[in-house]
């Protein structure tokens, strides 16, 4: 039991940094129609800014600075990027943030090298804050579910109860109509991808000291965000954060209960031969399955259910 | 107030509208007729911007052909398109915000003087866009964008499909729209209702004006509502 809340403590953190990353990438796709594939690379830039920023000041001056820088280049990139492109369609779009990914990775190796950088979570907080049934729950990761969490409420309270928020989803459903009330949807779609950007790059701030700065990282992670926001249902933020959280805790659970293929057969009460011909198969562990889960659920997400579990539009 | 000359419009390659002038002077009331398909819609779509105008348009003195359409806005031209455009994830309310182009300015219209007008919109002010009546979106969207103070309003077919109660509630609107000195420039196919608001009539055919009056003049003139109106 008690490892089970431990392991569920770390799906959910892991879930809620997802869910960081995710919520930027589904509010851009819902308003603006485009899938930004560079949005892992702003969750990237976000660690790596945070680390030039820690060495320079500290790591509290960079959890404000950097996802602002990294918002400005998403704004930026929108603007003289994006924008042109949009009239090409789609497509277009969808190759150009390709290439943004490509160029931001290349950047990033020519000034901070293909090797980790050493961004470490800062010394004030790289203790226990209490352990519980000899589980040390550590206070840099309680203070990632804080911001996680409380950058949710906000997001959602932004969007619920401000006028900006309005704007943004009736922009969503009738932009056009939108403009005619003296709207200015440009200038709102590319501030809206400049915070969603910068939403990444609070990830990247938080995250980066925890799952390592380098190159790939962005390559890595990536691919989850798709993920998350299509199981939860392109354009549903609720849907990302339900999603987010359901990929978090299973993969983390797979990992944390390192269970046998074999053994989970034989506990289902089946009778097995783990040493004739399903051998091999047997032997895989639930840990080993962890990082393909995702993708699994992927599959028969877009089998059974195309919308997502809250989406409102095909993929 | 607004000078259009020689506005011409397509969609595709095909040229609807084909060279219209039309004005509206300050605090004046015109109707824009006409049977369906000969483009009225199109001829505020191009004003607004949303459909590219080839011509002049003047507001205020100023041109707006090629504007941004929130530019346009801005400049104080409001647009009521004919399918009830509410948002229907917004509450009532919402809807209304969404209105307001600047929080600072207050303009002719606040939030409460339009419940004051439709009790029943202040009834269901946080009931979402999507299980109002129709005749309710109407109103809301006419007030909504009156929200954002302009001074000149176009509105397309606000009685289109409405009971002949709310059509009184439309028109009453409408009435209290001209009193507050905004200009109105209408489409529709109630003849009397149109009649007995305007200052002034333009009737359309194939894409061009082919009548331009006063109300008078048009009730004297049976050979253009044959011609061009009758079905
Ligand atoms: N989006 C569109 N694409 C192509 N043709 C259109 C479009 N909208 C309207 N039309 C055509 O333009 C003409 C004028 O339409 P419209 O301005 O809506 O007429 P009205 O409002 O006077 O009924 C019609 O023949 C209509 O079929
Ligand atoms: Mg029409």
């Amino acid at each position: 039991m008690e490892s089970f809340i431990f392991a569920m403590f770390n799906g959910v953190l892991y879930g809620m940094l997802l869910f960081l990353l995710a919520s930027g990438l589904t509010l851009i796709f819902s308003m603006m129609g485009v899938l930004n594939f560079a949005h892992a690379s702003f969750f990237m830039l976000g660690a790596y800014f945070a680390y030039q920023i820690s060495e320079g000041l500290n790591f509290w001056a960079a959890l404000i600075v950097a996802p602002v820088i990294v918002g400005m280049v998403g704004a930026g990139i929108e603007r003289w990027g994006l924008r042109p492109v949009h009239r090409y369609g789609h497509v277009a779009e969808l190759l150009f943030t390709f290439g943004v990914a490509y160029v931001i990775e290349e950047l990033v190796q020519m000034i901070w090298g293909r090797v980790p950088v050493p961004y470490e979570i800062p010394d004030a907080m790289s203790g226990a804050l209490f352990t519980w049934q000899g589980f040390d729950y550590s206070i840099y990761r309680v203070f990632m579910l804080v911001v996680s969490v409380a950058i949710f409420v906000a997001l959602f309270a932004l969007l619920t109860y401000t006028r900006i928020g309005l704007i943004i989803r009736a922009a969503v459903s009738d932009p056009i109509h939108v403009a005619t009330l003296g709207h200015d949807i440009p200038r709102i779609f590319m501030w809206t991808f400049g915070f969603g950007c910068a939403l990444a790059g609070v990830a990247g701030v938080v995250g980066g000291n925890v799952l390592g700065t380098e190159p790939a990282m962005a390559i890595q992670l990536g691919p989850i965000v798709f993920v998350v926001i299509v199981i939860g249902g392109l354009g549903s933020l609720g849907g990302a954060l339900v999603a987010a959280l359901i990929i978090g805790i299973v993969t983390r659970l797979a990992i944390f209960y390192d269970y046998g293929v074999g053994s989970l057969v034989l506990a289902l009460g089946l009778e097995i031969d783990t040493a004739g011909m399903l051998r091999d198969f047997t032997r895989i562990t639930t840990a080993q399955v962890a990082p393909v889960l995702p993708y699994l659920m992927l599959v028969l997400m877009l089998i059974f259910k195309p919308r997502g579990l809250f989406g409102t539009r095909d993929v | 107030m607004l000078e259009v000359r020689d506005l011409h419009a397509y969609y595709g390659k095909s040229h609807i509208i084909q060279g219209v002038s039309l004005d509206v002077g300050a605090g004046e009331i015109v109707s824009l007729l006409g049977r369906n398909g000969v483009g009225r819609s199109t001829t505020l779509k191009a004003i607004t911007g949303e459909v590219e105008p080839v011509g002049t348009i003047m507001f205020k003195g100023e041109p707006i052909a090629g504007r941004k359409m929130h530019e346009i806005a801005r400049r104080g031209i409001g647009y009521v398109p004919e399918n009830r455009n509410i948002f229907p994830t917004l509450t009532v309310r919402q809807n209304l915000i969404l209105g307001i182009k600047s929080m600072r300015e207050q303009g002719r219209w606040s939030i409460d003087d339009m419940f004051q007008m439709f009790p029943n919109l202040a009834e269901r002010a946080d009931a979402l866009g999507s299980v109002i009546s129709g005749g309710e979106q109407q109103m809301l969207t006419i007030c909504r964008t009156l929200m954002g103070d302009p001074d000149l309003i176009m509105i397309d077919e606000p009685t289109e499909g409405l009971a002949p109660k709310l059509v009184e509630q439309v028109s009453g609107l409408l009435a209290e729209i001209a009193k507050r000195g905004v200009a109105i420039l209408l489409v529709e196919q109630k003849l009397d209702i149109a009649l007995d608001i305007s200052h002034r009539v333009h009737v359309m055919g194939h894409g061009k004006i082919v009548f331009e009056g006063s109300v008078s003049e048009f009730r004297a003139n049976n050979q253009v509502r044959k011609e061009w109106l009758e079905v």
